[in-house]
């Protein structure tokens, strides 16, 4: 029996196609009949074409929908989809191409003994605060209003869904890495109250900021750099084998969180924002200060302790969220320090 | 069953993890409102939400080793 899409499918958020890859993979996506043999070679063929796998419009849209339709994320995703073979086919080649780049690109630094107290104190070390022009201090001290409308649209692409990537490491993880994993998202997603779910908190900032709130509302604007970012720890969260470089992404992730996040509050109470906006920003100084240190020591000390052999991807996940979320950073600022808008066009 | 432990954990260099049942009181006894399950209590002095960690101890090279003198042999 074929399960059929429903006959009008919402597709209001669905992205624009940005090559021929992500063009086929649309027309699959709204109707579930149609043939999809042979997408793997399509999704070789966009691989050859690209120069840059992390910033390729055609590649990222592409691997963004492939990962939808196991988020659900996007309204009116046909069920049937998410366990094709010929795109499941697709997204391995993808992937596979995604991650030779990440490893052959980013520097990873040599592993410590595989013990709690030496991996939590190179993760701290590898993302100790550095001086300098950042993102955050453009946000607090620069940013007007609509560049700051602008860094919430980018923001949106993960922060509407936060959290999630890291939860499908959840059942590929045991004992103490798996306590302290959902001792953390545990917070991420309200501590029992939905109302405190830090996905929920970033929506009532973006409607507070005049902004749709709608998941993917701006896929269209933003560059593939920012659907990487996201990608990224799709391919680290859905992929066993790589529980260690999702470890590592989240351990990184929530130690560059507290002290751009006071920044990011402070450049919004500067421009007049309440509390309703700010809140998220206030929430992430207090709640990641709480979180790095469960996530250096014992979410991914454990487990370098527990299995010795995924340290290595732990430091290679850590060092690929520093290097992805910092591409996806420098885009923003490199833009507005030349004066221009960081969307791919005005909306 | 049994009423699980409140526990108070040092991480090196960093907050004091507080994890458990329990009642935090600013100076003038009230309490104060901590919906969160685990909560880090600053440990170097210059958190801007006491009595909460921000991260900032990382920004003043705040350190715990060697470790207190309790802590020794």
């Amino acid at each position: 029996m074929t399960i059929h899409a429903p006959a009008k499918p919402d597709t209001r958020t669905r992205p624009a196609p940005r090559g021929p890859l992500s063009a086929e993979i649309l027309e699959l996506l709204a109707d579930d009949t149609q043939d999809a043999a042979g997408l793997a070679d399509r999704a070789a063929d966009a691989v050859d074409r690209a120069a840059d796998i992390a910033r390729d419009d055609d590649v990222q849209v592409s691997l963004f929908l492939l990962y939808a339709l196991h988020y659900g994320s996007l309204a009116d995703l046909p069920v049937a989809r998410e366990w094709d073979l010929d795109l499941l086919g697709a997204r391995r080649v993808l992937e596979s191409a995604f991650e030779a780049q990440l490893r052959a690109e980013i520097e990873i630094p040599d592993a410590p003994e595989p013990t709690a107290d030496a991996v939590a104190r190179l993760l701290f070390s590898m993302t100790a605060p550095s001086p300098g022009p950042s993102l955050a201090r453009y946000v607090a001290k620069t940013a007007s209003v609509e560049q700051l409308r602008e860094f919430l649209m980018h923001r949106s692409i993960y922060t509407l869904r936060e959290a999630d990537p890291h939860s499908w490491a959840i059942p590929r993880l045991t004992g103490r890495p798996k306590a302290a994993l959902v001792e953390i998202q545990f917070d991420e997603y309200g501590s029992g109250d939905a109302g405190r779910a830090h996905a929920g908190i970033f929506a009532q900032t973006m409607r507070g900021a005049g902004l749709d709130d709608t998941y993917g509302a701006y896929l269209d604007v933003v560059p593939a750099v920012t659907l990487a970012s996201l990608n990224m720890m799709s391919m680290f969260g859905l992929n066993r084998r790589l529980r260690g470089a999702i470890v590592g992404h989240l351990a990184a992730f929530e130690m560059t969180s507290s002290i751009p996040n006071k920044q990011y509050g402070d450049g919004f109470r500067r421009a007049g924002f309440d509390s309703d906006v700010t809140w998220y920003f206030d929430e992430h100084v207090e709640a990641d200060a709480v979180h790095e240190q469960i996530a250096g020591r014992d979410l991914a000390g454990a487990l370098a302790e527990d299995e010795p052999d995924l340290l290595p991807d732990i430091l290679f996940g850590a060092a690929a969220c520093l290097t992805v979320d910092g591409w996806a950073g420098d885009h923003i600022l490199h833009a507005w320090q030349e004066g221009r808008s960081a969307l791919r066009r005005s909306r | 069953m049994t009423t699980p432990e409140t526990t108070i954990t040092p991480y090196p260099d960093g907050p004091l993890i507080v994890r458990g049942d329990v009642v935090f009181r600013n100076e003038a006894g009230e309490e104060i409102r901590q919906p969160r399950r685990t909560a880090a209590l600053c440990r170097c002095g210059v958190s801007a939400i006491k009595p909460w960690c921000d991260g900032t101890h990382k920004l003043i090279g705040f350190t715990t080793s060697p470790e207190p003198p309790d802590a020794r042999e």
